[in-house]
């Protein structure tokens, strides 16, 4: 651990000013200014890094500047390494990095965006979150008020890149989408039945997320955390309070650790029975889809009896969980799991019998380990594309640590393996939630409320069900929240749909897209 | 093939017979609070620790002016906690859906003590439900369609909580088919729009247009507090706040997400199947 810093100290004297672990495993680096490029550089040649997330927060009325935050993660190490680049008010930008880690891309136009800093070299520095007909505004400045009343947009004025060529032509989709799915635009260009290239067009949820919690007092903060992503509400609401818990040292009591375990992963069970149904269902093996409901109200009730709600809100708390379990809520988990065991293993038999249904899985939509290493595909997706990577396991949170566990791993990447990724994780997940409610320790399920220190800052990161969820908290004044980054793992993961659609036919495309089902809202926040 | 036919006939039926026989609730569901006006010896605990600002308070001449508005209310039990006197119990109520907003906001009045307690209860109100409109819009439709119903639903900025419950309509369990009423693809195909919230301001001008699309006579349902009132989201420089302050709204179904019962109820009443209303709150 010394022996990195001192090389990043004597390597780079010029650009590191301070190396600070104030959070266990959470090692800032202090800039000199907004140039990172050497540094990340280095991180990756010599220590393989990933780079997790990037983001700015303006500190200008606190300190004159603004922060860019680079957040790292190495291979076999447990900490994660944050690089923190000050940007000066008068000269608002910073050198992009889009161009050799394209996994970024989004993100730096994002801080374009939201902070008005320019991302000098961006290969498409055009706008992303705000659409086109937003007036020039960067909503996370702070002089940006909550409330600011925009006058009405004028309409569309987004250019997609044009289809030139005989019987090449495009289709427009959404942002109102056939199925009860959420609202984005894609632009295909086909020749024929297949795909040549798709254009994405998110951010059309976007409600003001991370502005809404400047200021917020954290008890409420909670709720809007569980309001990210609404079919990740635990693993968000969690993320959220462990990064407040980190930042002001509340130590969670064990039961609390165990039982949000247990609910972390009957979230995951939860969703991955609805995909794996919806991905049957998508090539019209409908009798999968109906068993795979029928299934998910059983963990849905099971939900409802261990927290109030059938989609865990309203159960995690800063310091622990809102409610303790008696022993027959315990005792509910293994009655429920035993039925989800055979009934999921009666489904899977059904959809590996059906070889129309394999036929259309195999080989669809296929993401190469390549494409995926390079776009820093997370989760779900990156494991069915040969990237074993898994949060739980390699930054163990909560109970984790001390409960055995596989991470499954297929270099395939094709629907059909996205699925069976899903299913072995369900797998997974059973046996986890025994051997927690096994372990189940007595004792305190929340500890006592203490005031939160103001200006404190922590990250946390949680393996949701899709994959790895980022929150990153400043603390303020008051018990409440000076800055809230959320990143969902869908920002990480819509550009591998844009790869693995290309070459497949249009109608392929919703049975591609459910196989890796991203959250727009957790995208556009 | 024979495998499938198996399971299918080892399964048998697994539909829930809602709304003829009330629902399976496990014993912890929380539903939406109630509120003994009464006894309520201090609402400032219960109003700072709504995360949504249901629970609402106005002081003035010595005289508190509470209002719960349950249309931003998410269900999440922490005004029960933070009230020592009782006053405020969580039920396990979820057929809310009313088809006047007003209807969802409950009122009351109280004169204060110096340490900023209640003294005497002076007031308090409850909106009691106006079936008018929605009988009228659900005796056109019938009229036309019989007991036969087209749902377009439309995502105009929710967290995907809603549709998650949505979703949970068209399984087994719930399968609103057996209704009649299924979820179509097109607003053109459309006699319902199931419309979900909060509307952002880039989704203003799409719910508009899908709303132009749908023929008339239609009906427009809001779900969820943010379908309502724009819930935890409010109104900000991104989002519009709930639906009706793009489009007219018919039925209005709290929640947070409302369950698939609370679903049904609420489309239930919008086309007038059902007998059984909820008269007050």
């Amino acid at each position: 651990m010394t022996t990195f810093f001192d090389e990043l100290h004597d390597r780079f004297p010029d650009l590191v000013r301070s190396v600070e672990e104030t959070v266990s495993n959470q090692v800032v680096v202090l800039l000199n200014g907004p140039d990172v490029t050497a540094i990340v550089r280095h991180f990756i040649a010599e220590h393989q890094a990933r780079i997790v997330t990037v983001f700015a927060e303006d500190r200008v009325k606190a300190e004159g500047v603004f922060y860019n935050y680079y957040v790292f993660d190495r291979p076999g190490e447990p900490s994660w390494v944050i690089l923190k680049a000050p940007i000066p008010e008068r000269f608002p930008s910073f050198p992009s990095l889009a161009a050799e880690l394209p996994a970024i891309n989004w993100q730096e136009r994002e801080i374009q965006d939201w902070l008005g800093l320019e991302a000098v070299g961006h290969p498409n520095p055009r706008r992303v979150a705000l659409h086109d007909n937003w007036p020039d505004v960067h909503p996370m400045r702070k002089s940006f008020p909550l409330e600011t009343v925009l006058p009405p947009f004028e309409g569309e004025q987004h250019v997609y890149r044009p289809t030139y060529g005989e019987g090449v032509f495009q289709i427009p989709v959404g942002p109102v989408h056939a199925g009860i799915i959420e609202p984005g635009h894609f632009n295909f260009a086909v020749a024929g039945e297949p795909i040549l290239y798709l254009q994405l067009r998110m951010f059309y949820t976007h409600k003001g997320t991370e502005k809404l919690f400047e200021n917020l007092p954290v008890h409420r903060a909670i709720f809007l955390a569980e309001s990210i992503s609404g079919d990740s509400a635990f693993s968000h609401g969690t993320a959220f309070c462990q990064a407040v818990e980190r930042a002001a040292e509340i130590a969670v009591p064990a039961r609390a650790q165990f039982m949000r375990t247990i609910l972390l992963e009957l979230e995951r069970i939860e969703n991955h029975i609805a995909d794996v149904g919806a991905i049957a269902n998508d090539v019209g093996f409908v009798i999968a889809n109906a068993h795979a409901g029928r299934m998910r109200e059983i963990v849905l009730y099971l939900n409802e009896s261990l927290t109030g709600s059938r989609v865990l809100r309203g159960m995690v708390a800063i310091g622990g969980v809102r409610r303790d379990w008696q022993q027959d809520q315990v005792e509910a988990i293994e009655r429920a799991l035993k039925v989800v065991e055979r009934e999921f293993s009666d489904l899977v038999a059904i959809i590996q019998t059906s070889d129309s249904t394999r036929d259309r899985l195999e080989h669809t939509g296929i993401l190469r380990s390549e494409k995926a290493l390079m776009l820093g595909i997370v989760g779900v997706a990156g494991r069915a594309s040969g990237i074993d990577r898994d949060t739980r396991r390699d930054h163990p949170y909560e109970a984790y640590s001390q409960l055995p566990f596989n991470v499954p791993v297929y270099d395939a990447g094709d629907v059909r393996h996205r699925m069976q990724v899903r299913i072995d994780e369900l797998g997974e997940s059973i046996q986890m939630i025994r051997a927690a409610a096994a372990l189940l320790p007595e004792g305190p399920h929340r500890a006592p409320t203490a005031p939160i220190p103001p200006g404190r800052c922590a990250m946390s990161a949680v393996e949701g069900w899709r994959g790895e969820i980022v929150h990153w908290v400043r603390t303020g004044e008051g018990n409440r929240i000076e800055r809230c980054k959320i990143k969902d793992p869908s920002i990480n993961n819509w550009p591998a749909i844009v790869e693995a659609v290309e070459g497949n036919i249009v109608a392929d495309f919703p049975v591609i897209n459910k196989s890796f089902n991203l959250s727009y809202s957790g995208t556009d926040r | 093939m024979f495998k499938i036919l198996q399971k299918s006939f080892k399964v048998g039926s697994a539909t829930a017979d809602y709304p003829a026989i009330s629902p399976r609730l496990a014993e912890q569901f929380r539903g939406c609070p109630e509120f003994d006006f009464e006894a309520w010896s201090d609402a400032r605990p219960a109003a700072e620790a709504c995360p949504t600002g249901a629970i609402a308070l106005h002081d003035k001449n010595g005289l508190r002016q509470v209002t719960v508005d349950y249309g931003r209310c998410i269900f999440c039990g922490e005004c029960e906690a933070a009230s020592a006197d009782g006053a405020v119990r969580m039920t396990r109520k979820f057929e809310l859906a009313a088809s006047d907003r007003r209807d969802l906001v409950l009122t009351a009045e109280y004169a204060l003590r110096p340490d900023g307690t209640h003294d005497a209860l002076q007031a308090s109100a409850s909106g009691s439900l106006l079936e008018e409109p929605v009988k009228r819009v659900a005796e056109s439709i019938q009229s036309l369609l019989g007991r036969s119903l087209s749902i377009r639903q439309v995502d105009a900025g929710s967290c995907n909580g809603c549709e998650q419950e949505i979703v949970a309509l068209n399984n087994p369990v719930h399968d609103i088919e057996r209704f009649g009423i299924h979820f179509v693809a097109s607003p053109r195909h459309a006699d319902m729009l199931l419309v979900t919230g909060p509307v952002t301001r880039n989704m203003e001008l799409a719910l508009r247009k899908t709303w132009a699309a749908t023929p008339d006579p239609k009906i427009v349902v809001a779900v969820g507090a943010c379908g309502i009132s724009g819930g935890i989201f409010g109104a900000n420089y991104a989002s519009l706040g709930g639906v009706d302050a793009v489009i007219p709204v018919d039925v209005y179904i709290p929640g947070c997400p409302p369950r698939p019962e609370a679903l049904l109820h609420g489309i239930l009443l919008a086309v007038g199947y059902q007998a059984r209303v909820r008269t007050s709150l």
